[in-house]
């Protein structure tokens, strides 16, 4: 029988996967199976979860090495009549995906947020569009499909039953990338997804000195402070846990603050969908005030202490 | 050795206005996205390590030229361009093929630049593609690049950390968009561009068919609805009657 084939480096996302292979598998007749690399308590956790984990034991096989890894996937693809390949679309699956899909002569399809698999056979992925503005809803039509989700979106399999794990020969085709150093990012252990209240703050925030000022607010408001990626990535003042929309976390908060935010579509994806919209920004023709409930039009660097004063 | 910069020509989503919740593309200028043109500023950073100069390539249509000025304007020496009409919008798949052909058309193209995603459909997934059909390394979500000789070292930025790798030359590279801020070209600069060399292929020229056979289908692409009460308020004490009134704060 064809299958379906899972396969992250981070565990947690591949059991998401599993949970979304197991509606595309049973909908489909296809037998889910799952692939770890160099990784043999990730592949005994999958094995609670998924009946066939096949395993990749191969020091000279590195996650760093994206065309030695598509090849890898490539050939297991083939050994094992995979049709279906479901990568997380994180940034490590999701420059493999497209480099697995071309060896494969597939079709791909990255940031899915939602799969529904229709009667004809057809799976719909749901996407953004246009940088955020439209949701799209697209099919692959090769024999092979390569679809990389977004991590979260399933909920993870839960371990349940007692798969086996079967070792896979493969042969390494390394491209010459190596690994100098590594440096761990200083880890934001927040949230912001299942926040319910978020004060987000943009560009129009002149001073990291205001920052404080900021949080204060947030935790009046029992929320979390998020922000705009050029606050994260360019000014490095909050950390990339905390960016909100295309290349960052999609919200749906009850009441979001927007301070100091232009309201590009890049970041307004990932906050439309919060109940009640308010935001301070001192254009009146700010793009935000088309996604806003309230919109104040005044200097942020005003606003925050006098809300904070008159809220505390 | 010279680098090569592959950017898209993608709509102004700041002009694309919705109407019955579809997008209407009509009239919509096309412009380099932000993440392209920071991949072009580090391009043009690293040009003097790599002895060689900045070639943009790019496929798009009629307009190509035109949308690409502002990347010569911006620091690159050259353009290699494939015109055609339908390559407006058309999948990664085949974008991938075209500019994999283009690239094999420069000579002693070292290190080839990719944007990590492009403004409109930011999936990633060109750059991977053209490592491939290249036969070349690559290295993704790069915020950092050094060149020595026929080596780079460059570093990938992860969710959870930075991996500094070293990738033997030719490779490929997709940038984050931190990696350099873009410049913002001077009128000398925008004049000079107008004498730059440029090159302009077809898919003829390629000896590229575009395939009867779409291997991605767009079914659905909508708006989403959205229902905003769009209130002006003046003050900060109306503000903090709003939080009263959504049941933010009690009195
Ligand atoms: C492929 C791609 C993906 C992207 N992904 C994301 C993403 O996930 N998230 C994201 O946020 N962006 C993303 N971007 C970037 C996005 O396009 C915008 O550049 C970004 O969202 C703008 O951030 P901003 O609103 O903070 O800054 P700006 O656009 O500079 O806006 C600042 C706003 O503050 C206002 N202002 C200035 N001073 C004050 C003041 N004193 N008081 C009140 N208001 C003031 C200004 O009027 C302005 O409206 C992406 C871009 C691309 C191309």
């Amino acid at each position: 029988m064809a299958g379906i084939l899972v396969y992250s480096e981070n565990s947690k996302n591949a059991h998401e996967l599993l949970t979304a292979a197991t509606i595309i598998g049973s909908a489909l007749g296809l037998e889910v199976r799952a692939l770890s690399i160099n990784n043999d308590t990730q592949a005994e956790d999958l094995a609670e979860r998924c009946g066939e984990v096949y395993r990749i034991k191969e020091d000279s096989l590195k996650l760093s090495d994206t065309s030695a890894m598509a090849s890898i996937l490539d050939q297991v693809v083939r050994k094992l009549n995979i049709s279906v390949v479901l990568l997380s679309s994180n940034r490590r699956g999701k420059e493999l995906a497209g480099r697995v899909a071309q060896i494969l002569d597939s079709g791909c399809l990255t940031d899915v947020y939602g799969i529904e698999v229709r009667d004809d056979g057809n799976i719909d992925c749901f996407r953004n569009g246009l940088g955020g503005l439209t949701v799209v809803s697209q099919v692959i039509d090769t024999e092979k499909k390569v679809i990389a989700i977004v991590p979260k979106i399933f909920e993870a399999m839960g371990n349940k039953i007692t798969g086996v794990i079967r070792d896979v020969e493969v042969d390494v085709r390394s491209s010459g990338v190596n690994v100098v150093r590594t440096k761990t990012k200083v880890r934001d252990a927040v949230d912001i997804e299942t926040s319910d209240i978020i004060v987000a703050v943009g560009q129009g925030l002149a001073n990291k000195d205001d920052l404080p000022q900021v949080e204060k607010l947030a935790q009046l408001l029992e929320g979390e402070v998020a922000c705009t990626k050029p606050v994260a990535t360019d000014r490095q003042w909050l950390s990339e846990e905390r960016i909100i929309g295309l290349s960052g976390k999609k919200c749906k908060p009850n009441l979001a603050i927007l301070l100091g935010i232009s309201g590009q579509v890049q970041f307004t994806v990932g906050i439309r969908d919060a109940k009640t919209i308010i935001a301070v920004n001192t254009d009146e023709n700010a793009n935000v005030k088309h996604i806003s409930d309230y919109m104040l039009v005044a200097d942020i660097k005003d606003i925050i202490p006098e809300l904070i004063e008159k809220i505390s | 050795m010279n680098i090569i910069v592959a950017i898209k020509q993608v709509p102004d989503l700041d002009y694309i206005r919705i109407r019955d919740r579809r997008p209407i593309m009509e009239d919509v200028p096309q412009v380099i996205g932000d993440i392209d043109k920071s991949a072009l500023a580090a391009a043009v950073d690293l040009k003097e390590s790599a002895g060689g100069n900045v070639i943009i390539v790019s496929a798009g249509d009629e307009n190509l030229e035109d949308t690409i000025k502002e990347g010569l304007a911006a620091g690159a020496d050259e353009a290699v361009l494939v015109k055609d009409a339908r390559l407006a919008g058309m999948e990664s798949s085949v974008i991938g093929t075209v500019l994999a052909a283009t690239i094999s058309k420069i000579e002693n193209g070292g290190l080839i630049i990719f944007g990590e995603g492009s403004a409109d459909n930011y999936s990633g997934q060109v750059v991977s593609r053209v490592a491939q059909i290249l036969g070349y390394p690559q290295v993704g979500y790069v915020n950092w690049i050094e060149i020595e000789e026929r080596v780079a070292q460059a570093t990938r930025s992860l969710e959870n950390e930075e991996e500094t790798v070293e990738i033997p030359l030719p490779a490929v590279m997709s940038v984050v968009s931190e990696i350099k801020e873009p410049k913002i070209p001077s009128v000398s600069s925008i004049l000079k561009a107008r004498n730059k060399p440029k090159r302009v292929y077809t898919l003829d020229d390629l000896g590229i068919e575009i395939p009867e056979n779409r291997y991605v289908r767009t079914v659905i692409n909508l708006a989403p609805v959205s229902q905003r009460k769009g209130i002006l308020i003046k003050s900060v004490d109306e503000l903090v009657k709003v939080f009263e009134s959504e049941g933010i704060i009690r009195r």
